[in-house]
Formats: structure tokens, sequence, C-alpha cells
């Protein structure tokens, strides 16, 4: 009989898994709070959020959503500054891009644990599955983000459990191991019949779509801002804007940041007193941003970019709007560009 | 009863939902804290976060592509 007083926290995602696993552990009578670690780089919200094309789609946030389909409170906790040490010394190492996949699933079981010791929470429960991902969930790298994290056997993973060594929670009697499962690789077909069971028929895609690390054009974008800069280094803001608009770098020092639809327009216009501006007077076109140190040749280089984006660009001339930092305004006319005068190289 | 205004303009979402969250757990039962977003998906988030720990949404607008969700602080 398990024991109801006990008290689990869990990871959740937003994905089916997790969302499964809280399931299984409410079914046992087992009260289950979430947890949702935002790090900068989730997937969840942001460009659809800014998009306007995109903007008549309803928008939620999955976390959310699963949380209030299970009934459990969920706790959102910001990770952005903290989780740069995991991204830029991955102890661990990459995957297939930049995503440090075990070196994240342990640091946030580790922030998990700092959790539940602070909220007298008895143990985790995650959505993982034994081989169902190549770096963080492999028989040999669930043991390892067990023992780096400092949870030891307090992580139960219901999902899986019965391939896995018995966790203090099932010794204990706490939860009853033979109503746990031990689903394991890569089909999705072991979920879907247990979403089935419990009648959950809207859910998130399958997890690992959730991290832009896991992107490879974000990866690279992310790496040119590193390299441009000099050194390994990432403010929020930097790594939102990736998400956003043409990156079009035309030399080591600035790049330029070229809206695409309106909505990312009126997102980059928020950001006008970081950067420098360029918006078309004569012509409909984009708004964009300088990231950098251009020199005004580098600023006229830029406004002839943005033409090229313009209505006007078959037009000799556009003029374009150019607003430095402290919002001075200068008129440029400019020949816009060619396509064939931005090469392929520039555009991140 | 205090009334708090907190500035959410150019977070995206979850952030917006963060602050609320943060700014919230200090504050007293009937309490009403009013967050002014710039994302729309803080229409949907601020509530939802709302509804499952039971604190009670008193007024939700948009104008000038401002969102504002106003929330009543539960109980206990």
């Amino acid at each position: 009989m398990p024991d109801a007083r006990r008290k689990a926290a869990a990871l959740v995602s937003g994905g089916l898994d997790s969302m499964l696993a809280v399931r299984v552990i409410q079914d046992q009578g087992i009260r289950v709070e979430g947890l949702n670690f935002y790090t900068g780089f989730c997937v969840e919200g942001h460009t659809q959020a800014i998009r306007r094309q995109d903007q008549a789609k309803e928008k939620r946030n999955n976390a959310l959503w699963v949380a209030e389909q299970l009934g459990i409170r969920l706790h959102i906790i910001d990770v952005v500054d903290a989780y740069k040490d995991v991204l830029l010394s991955p102890a661990h190492g990459y995957g297939a891009n930049l995503n440090p996949c075990l070196d994240c699933k342990i640091f946030m079981v580790a922030k998990a644990r700092e959790w539940i010791e602070a909220h007298d929470f008895d143990f985790l429960i995650s959505g993982e599955v034994v081989g169902q991902r190549p770096m963080s969930q492999r028989k040999d790298t669930l043991p390892v983000v067990q023992a780096e994290s400092g949870i030891g056997d307090l992580l139960l993973r219901p999902l899986s459990a019965r391939r896995l060594p018995p966790t203090r929670p099932e010794r204990e009697g706490w939860v009853d191991r033979e109503r746990l499962h031990d689903f394991h690789g890569r089909s999705r077909k072991p979920q879907m019949a247990l979403a089935a069971h419990y009648g959950i028929v809207d859910y998130a895609q399958p997890a690992g779509g959730c991290c832009f690390l896991t992107n490879e054009q974000y990866a690279v974008k992310l790496a040119d801002l590193w390299r441009s800069r000099g050194e390994r280094r990432y403010e929020l803001d930097d790594i939102i804007l990736l998400k956003i608009g043409r990156h079009i770098r035309p030399a080591p020092h600035y790049k330029v940041i070229v809206a695409r639809e309106e909505g990312e327009g009126n997102f980059l216009h928020g950001y006008r007193k970081q950067y420098w501006s360029l918006r078309p007077l004569s012509h409909v076109g984009p708004y964009a941003l300088i990231d950098g140190t251009p020199s005004p040749a580098d600023v006229e280089w830029a406004a002839q970019i943005v033409a090229r984006y313009s209505k006007g660009r078959d037009a000799p001339l556009v003029t374009v709007v150019a607003q430095d930092r402290d919002g001075a305004e200068r008129e440029l006319v400019v020949r816009p560009l060619a396509p064939a005068e931005i090469p392929a190289e520039w555009m991140l | 009863m205090t009334r708090v205004v907190i500035d959410c303009r150019r977070l995206l979402c979850p952030m917006p939902v963060i602050r609320v969250q943060d700014r919230a757990a200090a504050m007293r039962p009937g309490d009403e804290l009013e967050a002014v977003c710039t994302d729309p998906g803080a229409l949907n988030d601020i509530p939802a976060w709302c509804r499952i720990n039971g604190h009670a949404v008193v007024e939700v607008r948009s104008a000038g592509g401002e969102h504002v969700v106003v929330l009543r602080v539960a109980g206990g």
C-alpha cells in the first residue's frame, strides 16, 4: 500500500513523458507538485509570441497547461544565470550541436534536489525513459545524473522504474514498484498507449524538441556570437535575439538583425535604446538592429542591406533612417544591395 | 489590501509568469498584483498560473500593445 503522506516533486517539461510520470504517481495517491526550469533556451513561447503571423494561433505554455490538466501546482524557476556555467563548460561535453544534455539534466536534478530539501518534499520524479535519448537517457548515464546531482536514490523514474534498481521510494514502500512501468528505447508506442489509458488525447510533441540548443541553425548563430565577441559569454537578451529575424554578419565587429515580419519588427523596436536601429523611410520595409560597434561606413552598408529587404529593393535609391543608441537620427539615401552582393557566408 | 504593479514589458513568456509568481509569494492573501506585459502569451499564461495556484484573476485588458492582468492573491 503506497504511503499517501509522502510528497513528490516532478520535473515537468510540458511534454508527454513528464505528464505520464506525474499521472502514474498520482495514481498511487501521492501528492505531486511540478518544477519547470527556464534556461532562456526553451523553445516554449518565444518566437510564437513574437511573430505576427502566428498570433491567431492559441499560445499556451505547455508546462502550465500540463499542470492544469493534472491538477498540480507548478513552480517555474528562473535559472538563466546559473545555467551559463552548464552551457559554457559542460563536463560531459555537447551533443550534435551546442546541447549539453547530460550536464543540463544533472543541473536540473540538482536544482530540484535543492527545492525538495527546502520545501520538505520526500522525493523527485522525472519522465526519463531508459534508452530514449542518446546522451542523457542512456542506461549508463541515468546513474551519472543521480550521482552528480546529489539526488541519489530519491530520484524515481516511473516510466522505466522496473528496468532500474529500486529507489528509496520503492524500497520503503512509499510507492508500489509493481504499479510502475518498464518502458525503454526510442519507441513512443508505450507512452501513447499509457496516454490513451488515462484518456489523455491532447499533448505536446515528444520531448527533445524543447531546447534551441539542439537546433543546428541556432547553434551556428550562438557560436558566431561568441566568436565575434572573442569570448564565450551571453546575456538573456542576446539569446532571445538569436531567435528573431535574419542575422547577417558583413564583418566580425557588427551584424545586422533584420525583422522578417511586422511582429518581429515591433519586438526589435523595443531594443532601440541598446542598439543602433534602421528603418526604411521612402519605402515600406523591415525594422533592423545593428549589433556591435559599427563605423559610419558600416551603418551605411547596413542601411543598404535593409533597403535590399524593403519594397524599394528594385529602386535606384532608398532612404533609411538610422538611429544611434542615444536616439539621434539621420537619414541615409542608399542604393539597395543586390541579392548577389550579400554573400551566403554572411547569412547566419 | 495592497496593490502592486510590476513591469513585465518586453519580457517573453514564461518570464512574466515567473515575475508574477515570485512577487505574489511575498504578498498577503487579498492583495492585488497588476502585471503590465507586452507578450500576448501572458494573457493565457498568467491566468493559467493563477488557476493552478488558486489565485483569482480580477481583470484582464489590452490596449496599445500592452496587456494587463490583475490577480488577487489567494489565502493560505
